[in-house]
C-alpha cells in the first residue's frame, strides 16, 4: 500500500469500497440457494438450478432456480386467484402498497445498491443514485396513479394476470417498471429476472412479504429463456410486457399472435447522439460518457452512434479521447470508478469480435492507455472513428462500451443519418440554438429525445420505442395504457354478432348474403349486372369504372382483374378492381410521399376533415341509394348520417388531442408529444361499409398519418364512390389510398410490408393472428379485432380516445433550460 | 483483454512544458474576439457534471489524508475583514507556516512533507506585517488590490493600489475586474483593464477576480474567463467572496474548461483559484477531484492551483486528527489561527 507521502506526490485515486457485508450475511442466511416466490411463499424448485455468479470476479454468489412450466402455471394460477381482489381493493387500497414498497425500497436502498452491483457488475454509484432512486421514485409515482384511478382512467379497468420478463441491464429498475404501472392499474403479476441478475428481484419479493403485499400479487419465478417461454405461451396470462433484445421481442410477437394477449416490447436501440458545431463541446464529451459509458454501454438506449456536424469533428475526437483517459474501470464496489464489468463472458465476447469485425471493415479503433483488470470481465471504452453508415458497428446494437463516430455536413443530413436505422428508441441532440434543437426532436424517429442531455429517466415520462425498439410506453400517464383496457367493450361474439345489435336495436332487416358477396365468385359470375335501383333511365348505363386511388389518382389495378359486386338480392351491381402485392407497394410509396401531411397543421388538418363531411353531405342521396342497394337496409340514413357526424367528430379532434408537460424532477420540460405511426394499413370492418371505412380511416388520417386503405369486402363501391369526395374535398394526394381486393390478402400484404409502420385490422381471428405474426417482421404496430366486431353505429364503442391513442404515438422531448 | 492504446493524443508543439518545477508565466494574447464569440456553456449540462463529479470520486483513508496534506499546500490563507489587525495577520501567518500538529504528521509518516500554507493573502495595509511575520518561511504573501472587492475606484488609482502593494513586497496581487465591461460585452474594455493591471504587476503575480456570482451567467463566466487570460492573468479566480454566490463548482468547471481551452489554443498554461465559501474538506476534496479531473495532475500543485478560504483549514486538521486516530475531532484540539 501506497505511503502517505508517496500519495502527496502522486495524487493518485485510492481503493473506495463499498461495503458488501450485511449482503454477503443475507446470501448467507439464505444458504445461498434460493426458491421461487409464488402465492406470497417461497417455493422450493422441483426442477435443476444454476449460479448466479459475480462479473467482476466471475465466482458464484447464489444458486439460482430454474422454473418448470408447471412451476410458472402454479404463479399463474397465484396471480389469477389473487386478482379480482387486489382490483376489488380499489385505487386507495393499492396506492397504500405501492407507498410501501417506495418506502421500503428506500430503507433498504444501500442494501438494493450494493446487491445489484454484485449481481450485475454496474458501479455502485449507478446503483446507489441512479437505479436505486428510480426504483423508489417509480412505486412513489405510481401509487400517485393507484389512488387516482378511478377518476383519471374513467371506463378503463385492468388487464388482469400480467407476465412480465426483463433483462439484466438494470435488473431492479426494470422490475419497478413493469411491477408498479400494473400493481396500480389493479393487475397483478409472474415476473422473471434475467437468469443472469435474480437476485434483486428475490430480495423485492422479501420486500412484498415484509409489507403485506396480498399473496399471489407479485409472483417471481426465476430461470432462462425456458422458464420465459412457459409465461410467454400460458393460456392464462393476459398480457406480456417484455424488455430485452428485439430478436426475442420478435419471437414473442410471434408466439403471441393471435392470442388476444396484449404485448408491450421495449426493445433495442443504435441511438443517434446528434452534435451540431455550436454545441457546448465540453459538455458534449460529457455526454458521450452519460450515453455510452453508462452501465458500460448495455443500455438499450445507449447513444451509441455519434454523429457530429463536420466543422466540429476534430476537436470533439480530441476532447473525447482525452477524456477517456481519465476514466476509471474496476471493481463495480469502488466508489470512485466510471465503470464497471460486462454482465458475462458471453456479452464479452460478442463485444470483441463486434469491435474485431469493425477493424476488419476498416474503422479507426481508440482505447485509452490504461488496462483492465485482469479477473473479471470488463472491456475498455472505446471510440471508433473512419466509420461508415455502411459498416457493421454503425448498424448493429453491441451493447457494451463502444461508440461510433461519424459526421454530417447539415441539419437536414443528421437527420437523415439519425434515422438511417431500424431502430427508435431515443435519441440526443446537442446544440445551443433552440430553433435548430426543436426543428431536428420532431423528425427524430425515436420514442425519447434528449436535447443536451442524455440518459435521463423519469417515472413520470413515457419511456419506449419506435420502429424495431418496440412498443408500447413505460411511465407517464401514457405508460398506464399498457396496463389497462376499456371497459363494456363488446368482447363476446364473433364478427355476425354486431348485427344481432342493429336488428334488435332498430329492428331492421338483418343484413343478406351481400357481405360474402366478394367471396361468391361463382355465383357472381351467372348474374346479370346493374342493379335497376341505379339506372336512371331506360337507356343502358354509361359503364363506371371504379378503380384504386392511390396517391390522389384513380388507377387501374396492376393485375388487371375485376371482381363483380353483388347488391342485397345478390344482383350485381358492378365491379371492382382486384388489387394485388404492387398495387399495395405503390399505395405504400404513395402514402409516404405523402408524409408532409404530418407536417402540416392540426387545423389545417381539421379544416380538410370539415370540408369532406360537407361534401359528404351534398352527396348524401347518393350514398343513401348506394347503401341501400348493396345492404338491403330500408333506411340508410342513418348510416350516411352517423358518418358525417364521426368525420366531424374527428374533424374536432384533429386539433385537441394534446401532449402533455409531463413534471419530472429536474429543471427542464418534458414534452409528451403525441406523434402520428406514420404509413398506416387500415382494413375496414365490413360491416357498416361507409361508417366502418370513415371511423377507422379518419382517426389516423387526423392524427397525421398516412392511410393505405383495403375497405369493406362487402360494399366496396361505397369506398371508390367516397374517393370522389377525397378528390374533392383537398385531402392531398397520398394521405388516403384506397385499394380494393381480397381484405385478407391485402391484409397479409400489408403486415409482411416493412416500410408500412402499422396496421389496424378488423375481420376474423384468423387473419387478425395472421398481421399480428406477420407484423413481426418490422415490428409495426398493430391493432386487430381478433373477430370481435363492434357497434360502429354507438358512439360509446366506435369513435374517441381509443382510436386515437392507437393511431398515435408518444414521443418524450426533454428540454433542460436555464443560461 | 484488449490491447493498449492505439494512438495518443498529440499535444500542439508550442504548448508549455507540464515537468517544470514552476510554471512559466503567461504572457497572454492578443484579444481574439471571434474566440469569444464562439463560447458555448450549457448550464443544465455543467451542473450535472459538477454534480456527479462529485459522486464519481472520492479518496478514503491513507489516500484522503495525503490529498488533505495537499490541499493545505494548495491554501492562500486569507482573512479580508474590516476588522482585521496586524495581531490577527501574525496568526494567520503563525498558521501558515505550521498547519497542522506536528504529532499529526509524524503519525502520517508525513513529518518530513513541506506542509505549509501557499500564501496568506490580506490587504494592502498588511503586507508588510505579513512579509516579516513569515519571514524565511518562503511563503509568499498576496495582496488583494483595485478598489477590492466591488473595483470600482478610478482606474490610475486601482493601477496605483497594485504598485503599492508590489512596491511593499507582494509578490502575488488578486485583482477585480469591472464586472460591468463583463455584463455589457465590452471585451476590449476588460481586456485593456486586465493588460494594464498586469503590467503594474511587474514580476508579480496577477490573479483576476472574476467575481463570477455577479457575471449573471456561465456564459458570461467562460468568456470573462478567456479575456482575463489574453490579457495576461496568471491566475483566473472564482470570486472575492463577498458575493453572494461565490466559488461553486459549476462556475470551477466552467473556468476550468476555459483554463484547458485556452492551454490546447496557445499553450500557455494559467491557474485556477477558488475562493469564497469553501468551509469543508469535502468541499476541499471535491475542488482537488474537478481540478485533477479536468485539467490533470499537474495543476494540482500550487503555482497553477489554489483555495482561498479562512475557515477550511480548521476542518481538514479535525479530518486529519480522525484519519490518525480513528475518533472523531474538535476545532479546539487543533491551534486556532
Amino acid at each position: 500500500m501506497a505511503s502517505i507521502p508517496e500519495i502527496f506526490q502522486t495524487m493518485d485515486y485510492g481503493p473506495a469500497p463499498e461495503g458488501s457485508a450485511l449482503v454477503d450475511k443475507w446470501l448467507d442466511g439464505q444458504g445461498r440457494q434460493f426458491g421461487l416466490f409464488i402465492g406470497g411463499a417461497w417455493v422450493a424448485g422441483e426442477g435443476e438450478s444454476f449460479e448466479t455468479l459475480n462479473p467482476a470476479t466471475g465466482k458464484a454468489l447464489a444458486r439460482v432456480t430454474q422454473a418448470t412450466p408447471g412451476e410458472v402455471d402454479r404463479a399463474v394460477r397465484a396471480a389469477r386467484k389473487a386478482q379480482p381482489a387486489w382490483w376489488e381493493l380499489g385505487g386507495h387500497g393499492r396506492a397504500r402498497y405501492l407507498y410501501a414498497l417506495a418506502r421500503q425500497v428506500q430503507k433498504h436502498s444501500r442494501f438494493l445498491a450494493v446487491l445489484e452491483s454484485l449481481d450485475n457488475g454496474k458501479p455502485i454509484r449507478e446503483s446507489r443514485d441512479i437505479d436505486v432512486p428510480l426504483v423508489a421514485r417509480h412505486f412513489y409515482y405510481h401509487a400517485g396513479w393507484a389512488q387516482l384511478m378511478e377518476q383519471e382512467m374513467k371506463g378503463r379497468v385492468p388487464v388482469g394476470v400480467i407476465g412480465q420478463i426483463i433483462p439484466w441491464n438494470f435488473p431492479l429498475l426494470m422490475l419497478a417498471w413493469k411491477i408498479a404501472p400494473a400493481l396500480a392499474m389493479g393487475n397483478t403479476v409472474v415476473l422473471k429476472p434475467a437468469e443472469f441478475t435474480s437476485l434483486t428481484a428475490l430480495r423485492f419479493a422479501e420486500l412484498c412479504g415484509e409489507i403485506g403485499l396480498p399473496p399471489g400479487v407479485v409472483n417471481i419465478v426465476t430461470g432462462d429463456g425456458r422458464t420465459g417461454e412457459a409465461i410467454v405461451v400460458h393460456p392464462q396470462i393476459d398480457k406480456i410486457a417484455f424488455t430485452g433484445s428485439t430478436e426475442v421481442g420478435r419471437i414473442i410477437r410471434t408466439a403471441t399472435a393471435g392470442s388476444g394477449k396484449k404485448v408491450s416490447l421495449e426493445l433495442g436501440g443504435k441511438s443517434p447522439f446528434v452534435v451540431f458545431s455550436d454545441a457546448d463541446l465540453d459538455s458534449v464529451v460529457e455526454g458521450v460518457v452519460d450515453a455510452i459509458w453508462f452501465n458500460q454501454g448495455q443500455v438499450c438506449c445507449a447513444g451509441s452512434r455519434i454523429l457530429v456536424q463536420e466543422g466540429a469533428a476534430q476537436r470533439l475526437i480530441a476532447k473525447l479521447k482525452e477524456r477517456m483517459e481519465t476514466l476509471r474501470v474496476g471493481d463495480p464496489l469502488d466508489k470512485a470508478i466510471d465503470m464497471g464489468a460486462i454482465i458475462a463472458p458471453v456479452q464479452l465476447e460478442k463485444i470483441q469480435a463486434l469491435v474485431q469485425r469493425g477493424e476488419e471493415e476498416g474503422a479507426s479503433l481508440w482505447q485509452p492507455s490504461w488496462s483492465c483488470p485482469r479477473e473479471g470481465w470488463f472491456f475498455p471504452p472505446t471510440l471508433m472513428t473512419e466509420v461508415s453508415p455502411a459498416a457493421t458497428v454503425a448498424q448493429v446494437e453491441i451493447f457494451g462500451p463502444v461508440v461510433v463516430l461519424m459526421s454530417f455536413r447539415t441539419p437536414s443530413e443528421a437527420v437523415e443519418l439519425a434515422n438511417n436505422t431500424r431502430y427508435g428508441l431515443a435519441a440526443s441532440v446537442w446544440t445551443e440554438n433552440i430553433n435548430l434543437a426543436l426543428d431536428v426532436a420532431p423528425q427524430l424517429k425515436a420514442g425519447t429525445v434528449w436535447i443536451n442531455c442524455t440518459n435521463v429517466f423519469d417515472a413520470a415520462s413515457g419511456f419506449g420505442g419506435y420502429r424495431e425498439s418496440g412498443f408500447g410506453r413505460e411511465g407517464g400517464r401514457e405508460g398506464l395504457q399498457e396496463y389497462v383496457k376499456w371497459a363494456d367493450r363488446r368482447t363476446g361474439g364473433e364478427s355476425e354478432g354486431w348485427r344481432a345489435g342493429v336488428v334488435k336495436g332498430d329492428g331492421r332487416t338483418k343484413l343478406s348474403k351481400a357481405t360474402r358477396a366478394v367471396k361468391s365468385r361463382s355465383r357472381a359470375a351467372s348474374t346479370p349486372s346493374a342493379s335497376p335501383a341505379l339506372r336512371p333511365s331506360a337507356l343502358p348505363p354509361i359503364d363506371r369504372t371504379p378503380k384504386l386511388y392511390i396517391g390522389g389518382k384513380q388507377v387501374r389495378p396492376d393485375a388487371g382483374y375485376s371482381l363483380p359486386v353483388l347488391d342485397a338480392a345478390g344482383q350485381r351491381i358492378g365491379e371492382i378492381g382486384l388489387g394485388n402485392r404492387k398495387d399495395i407497394r405503390n399505395a405504400v410509396e404513395a402514402a409516404h410521399k405523402a408524409a408532409g401531411w404530418a407536417r402540416s397543421t392540426a387545423h389545417a388538418r381539421a379544416q380538410v376533415l370539415y370540408y369532406l363531411a360537407e361534401n359528404l353531405a351534398t352527396r348524401e342521396e347518393e350514398f343513401r341509394s348506394r347503401l341501400h342497394a348493396f345492404r338491403g337496409i330500408a333506411a340508410p340514413e342513418r348510416e350516411v348520417a352517423l358518418t358525417i357526424e364521426r368525420i366531424y367528430s374527428y374533424a374536432a379532434w384533429a386539433d385537441k388531442y394534446d401532449g402533455v408537460v409531463h413534471h419530472t424532477p429536474y429543471r427542464n420540460v418534458t414534452l409528451a408529444m403525441p406523434e402520428p405511426i406514420g404509413v398506416m394499413g387500415v382494413i375496414c370492418p365490413d360491416e357498416w361499409p361507409l361508417l366502418g371505412l370513415v371511423s377507422t380511416v379518419l382517426p389516423a388520417v387526423a392524427m397525421g398519418n398516412t392511410v393505405v386503405a383495403v375497405p369493406s369486402a362487402s360494399a366496396p363501391l361505397v369506398a371508390t364512390d367516397f374517393y370522389q369526395v377525397l378528390d374533392t374535398s383537398d385531402v392531398p394526394d397520398g394521405v388516403v389510398n384506397i385499394v380494393t381486393g381480397d381484405p385478407a390478402e391485402l391484409a397479409r400484404i400489408l403486415a409482411a410490408h416493412d416500410d408500412v409502420d402499422g396496421i389496424w385490422y378488423f375481420g376474423n381471428r384468423e387473419t387478425s393472428a395472421e398481421v399480428e405474426r406477420l407484423s413481426a417482421g418490422n415490428m409495426k404496430r398493430t391493432w386487430v379485432d381478433l373477430g370481435q366486431s363492434r357497434d360502429w353505429s354507438d358512439p360509446h364503442d366506435a369513435v374517441g380516445e381509443e382510436f386515437l391513442e392507437q393511431a398515435t404515438q408518444v414521443k418524450n422531448i426533454w428540454i433542460p433550460y436555464g443560461e | 483483454m484488449p490491447e493498449a492504446p492505439k494512438q495518443r493524443i498529440v499535444s500542439p508543439s508550442s504548448t508549455a512544458p507540464l515537468d517544470l518545477p514552476v510554471a512559466p508565466r503567461n504572457p497572454g494574447k492578443p484579444l481574439d474576439l471571434s474566440w469569444i464569440e464562439e463560447v458555448r456553456v450549457n448550464r443544465s449540462a455543467v451542473e450535472r457534471r459538477a454534480a456527479t463529479l462529485r459522486t464519481r470520486r472520492t479518496v478514503k483513508k491513507e489516500w484522503q489524508a495525503a490529498w488533505l496534506l495537499r490541499a493545505i499546500t494548495l491554501l492562500d490563507l486569507t482573512t479580508l475583514s474590516g476588522d482585521d489587525t496586524p495581531g490577527r495577520v501574525r496568526r494567520l501567518c503563525a498558521k501558515a507556516r505550521r498547519p497542522v500538529r506536528l504529532d499529526l504528521l509524524e503519525a502520517m509518516g508525513a513529518a518530513q512533507l513541506p506542509i505549509h500554507a501557499a500564501a496568506i493573502c490580506v490587504y494592502h495595509i498588511f503586507v508588510k506585517v505579513a512579509l516579516e511575520a513569515l519571514e524565511g518561511s518562503g511563503i509568499p504573501v498576496a495582496a488583494v488590490s483595485t478598489g477590492f472587492p466591488a473595483g470600482l475606484s478610478p482606474f490610475e488609482q486601482r493601477l496605483g493600489e497594485i504598485r503599492a502593494s508590489v512596491a511593499e513586497g507582494a509578490e502575488e496581487i488578486d485583482v477585480v475586474i469591472t464586472r460591468a465591461h463583463v455584463l455589457t460585452e465590452n471585451w476590449p474594455a476588460l481586456y485593456d483593464e486586465v493588460r494594464q493591471m498586469r503590467e503594474a504587476c511587474g514580476d508579480a503575480h496577477i490573479k483576476t477576480i472574476l467575481a463570477a456570482g455577479e457575471l449573471g451567467t456561465l456564459r458570461n463566466v467562460a468568456r470573462a474567463s478567456l479575456v482575463c487570460m489574453m490579457a495576461g492573468a496568471d491566475f483566473i479566480k472564482t470570486s472575492t467572496g463577498k458575493e453572494s454566490v461565490n466559488a461553486t463548482l459549476p462556475i470551477g468547471l466552467v473556468m476550468a474548461r476555459a483554463i484547458r481551452d485556452y492551454r490546447e489554443r496557445t499553450g500557455h498554461l494559467v491557474g485556477l483559484k477558488a475562493a469564497g465559501g469553501i468551509r469543508t474538506a469535502r468541499e476541499g476534496l471535491d475542488w482537488l477531484a474537478l481540478t485533477k479531473e479536468e485539467l490533470g495532475d499537474r495543476w494540482l500543485r500550487p503555482d497553477l492551483f489554489r483555495l482561498g478560504a479562512s475557515s477550511l483549514l480548521a476542518d481538514i486538521e479535525r479530518q486529519l486528527e480522525h484519519y490518525v486516530t480513528g475518533r472523531y475531532s474538535a476545532t479546539h484540539r487543533h491551534p486556532a489561527t
